[in-house]
């Protein structure tokens, strides 16, 4: 059994191949079901977003080649798109590779946007309908789950997701550095322009208590403040509200600094100095870069804003390598629960397991008849051998039978925690190194 | 024996834990800050063996001598940073709490370990009381210095809008803050009740409330400039960078007269206690 994934994304493809790939999201089931029955595939799932599209099978062992090709067929088939035309688009991971590629996916480390979070949604969706679309066997079901716990051990173990690449975002992240706790904080935004809005939606949501807009056309105010909620205040008014406001957006058009150092400094004293953050996103800048060396004063403009983004991104790749890491840990331990699922170690742990209650059992037994003659000894030794022997037949043979097929690593995973066969977890990995 | 051991081991652990601490404020691993957590809470498992131990062995609270005064005294600031790592979960604060914690207990060693009879003139139920209120107040200062530290260095990263390195790990101002004036609001009465206890005391061992020895001058100095501190911070705002600022000095000046009077002069209260 080896799984394999084919697919493509943002990186191998242009969006004109992608969306010819892409699978709709209401015929996926019949999809999934067409490319376990019609093309010789063992549990399989489909994963389709805006930037990827990605295959998941499992193959036999000696038919990787085949099981690729298979995959790749049923691409090209459902796409209408010739191989040979689309093979030039598609990866293909095997085995180990196949399960980094899958957790580095989950975990936004191979998205457009490194660590954005939508992309574990989908992924789930896509487990959804695999189960939904009986597709997912025990070692689909055992590799999502895993890869679940992982994305969430990266998010929780690295800030791969905080650090903010956009710039009102940024922002949004600035301010609370700077005052902790944005709940009960107040904004107000001079000049209600695109960005500015967009910075105060990041703020809402960031639990900001209270807006307030003044722009030169009271009209635009009035309206932004009907979608957002706020306050509206008149334009030339706003001088006399800054002492009760922490967050300053500047975006207005003015061509001189509407902000100026000396006043800002007996505003901050009426404000018994609690901390102020300007953001001034206009072009020229609205607010006098001096104020900046008021104590508690913090002003930012477009450039410097930017510079935080790029230092973000810096510090998001840095949280990739610990990821990374996480990620080898995690399919080292995936990985050797799989060779357990190889079936002779198997029989050979239930052979051994059932043949060390005999060996125990028998040795008390003849412990308490010691006037056992050595030939009755020798009669009752291989009368229970062949009591063992007979009794696990059937199953030892079930196992060998169906190895190869879907139910079989059921069977294995079955049989090893009914006779609870995983503490010879050491023996197994040994094996499995031994193959590597 | 075992003492001697143990005192050992939890020396070491210190150190372990301080490395880690280190490599956590270049990597910004998470899993490395718990891995320092971790080691942290078993040094001060093991430190807090020893001082019960000595506790046990010399029949009275161990803050007799330097060593006793040292152990006793670090001990008490990692039982407090504990106690804001569950409340508050700074894990950064101890990064800066270790190290010098570690430095207490090395410079311990160098006094001597064993244990001397109290003079009968200082025995006396406010002796633990006394001391015990003053370490704790200056357990609170050293905390409050550190949060210092850690504003003024996270001020600098948001003024300069450079942002990199401790920037990522260290907390908010608006959280550093609060914490610094909290430890502040803490550690000032402690530091009140302990200049009276240690009156109550003197009245009670040396026939005399107030002596103007240099620990009693000091500590009275100390309390002026912290008293100072809160009251500007009451009414006058004085919050951020200027607070941090004076939490840090006012730390230094306590840390300074301690040495002084400790060392250079040789013993607390111009008493000797050997």
């Amino acid at each position: 059994m080896k799984l394999i994934i084919v697919g493509l994304n943002h990186k191998t493809a242009p969006v004109g191949v992608r969306e010819k790939v892409s699978f709709p999201a209401d015929g996926l089931e019949d999809s999934l079901h067409r490319l376990v029955r019609e093309y010789g595939l063992n549990e399989g799932v489909i994963l389709s977003t805006c930037n990827r599209v990605e295959v998941l099978a499992l193959s036999h062992d000696e038919g990787i080649e085949k099981g690729l090709l298979q995959v790749k067929r049923f691409l090209s088939d459902s796409s209408s798109i010739p191989l040979d035309t689309l093979d030039e688009h598609l990866y293909s991971h095997c085995g180990a590779d196949a399960v980094r590629h899958l957790f580095r996916v989950a975990a936004g480390l191979d998205s457009m946007v490194l660590g954005e979070p939508q992309i574990l949604g989908q992924v789930k969706d896509s487990y959804a309908s695999a189960v939904e679309a009986d597709s997912a066997g025990v070692i689909v079901n055992k590799l999502y789950h895993k890869v679940f716990s992982v994305a969430k051990r990266i998010r929780t173990e690295t800030k791969i997701g905080e650090a903010a690449v956009s710039i009102s975002f940024a922002a949004v992240e600035l301010a609370k550095k700077i005052f902790g706790d944005l709940s009960g904080k107040t904004v107000m935004l001079i000049g209600a322009g695109e960005m500015a809005e967009l910075a105060a939606k990041h703020l809402l949501r960031g639990g900001i208590r209270e807006i307030m807009v003044a722009n030169r056309t009271y009209e635009r105010a009035l309206d932004f403040v009907k979608e957002y909620g706020g306050t509206a205040i008149m334009f030339r008014e706003f001088p006399h509200h800054l002492k009760s406001v922490d967050i300053v957006i500047a975006s207005t058009g003015a061509k001189n600094f509407i902000i100026r150092e000396g006043e800002v400094r007996d505003v901050l004293k009426e404000r018994k100095h609690r901390p102020m953050f300007f953001i001034d996103i206009s072009v020229p800048r609205n607010v006098d870069p001096l104020v900046n060396n008021i104590d508690n004063t913090y002003v930012y403009d477009i450039d410097d804003l930017q510079g935080v983004v790029a230092s973000n991104i810096k510090e998001r790749s840095k949280e990739a390598n610990d990821a990374e890491g996480i990620i080898d840990e995690e399919i080292e331990r995936f990985y050797r629960w799989i060779k357990s699922l190889d079936v002779v170690p198997t029989i050979i742990a239930l052979r051994n397991y059932c043949d060390g209650i005999r060996k125990a059992e028998l040795e008390r037994g003849l412990k308490a008849m010691n006037e056992l003659s050595s030939k009755n000894k020798k009669i009752l030794d291989s009368m229970t051998k062949a009591i063992v022997n007979k009794i696990l037949h059937g199953p030892v043979s079930r196992l060998k039978k169906d190895a190869d097929k879907i139910e079989g690593d059921t069977y294995i995973d079955t049989m090893r925690k009914l006779f609870d066969l995983d503490d010879g977890e050491e023996e197994v990995k040994k094996t499995g190194s031994a193959e590597d | 024996m075992l003492t001697n051991i143990l005192f050992h081991t939890a020396i070491a652990a210190y150190f372990v834990a301080t490395c880690i601490f280190v490599v956590y404020l270049f990597t910004h691993n998470e899993r490395v800050v718990k891995t320092a957590v971790g080691v942290l809470t078993a040094a001060f498992v093991l430190h807090t063996i020893v001082i019960v131990l000595r506790w046990a062995g010399a029949g009275r609270t161990p803050v007799v001598n330097m060593h006793e005064s040292l152990l006793f005294f670090s001990w008490l600031t990692v039982a407090l940073y504990m106690i804001m790592l569950v409340k508050f979960k700074q894990r950064v604060l101890g990064a800066f709490v270790t190290p010098f914690v570690l430095l207490l207990i090395i410079s311990s060693s160098f006094f001597p370990k064993t244990i001397i009879p109290l003079a009968p003139v200082l025995e006396s139920y406010w002796l633990p009381v006394h001391v015990v209120l003053a370490f704790l107040g200056n357990a609170f200062f050293a905390i409050a210095f550190f949060l210092g530290i850690m504003y003024m260095i996270q001020e600098h990263y948001l003024k300069k809008r450079k942002l990199k390195g401790l920037f990522y790990i260290l907390p908010s101002l608006g959280v550093i803050d609060e914490l610094n004036y909290r430890c502040l609001q803490y550690g000032f009465p402690l530091l009140t009740l302990a200049i009276i206890t240690g009156a109550i005391w003197s009245e009670y061992a040396l026939g005399s409330y107030w002596q103007w020895k240099p620990r009693q001058v000091w500590s009275l100095i100390t309390w002026f400039l912290y008293a100072a501190l809160l009251h500007g911070r009451l009414t006058a705002g004085w919050r951020g960078k200027k607070a941090a600022l004076l939490s840090a000095l006012a730390f230094m000046v306590l840390v300074g007269s301690f040495i002084m009077i400790n060392v250079i002069l040789g013993g607390a209260h111009g008493i000797s206690l050997r």
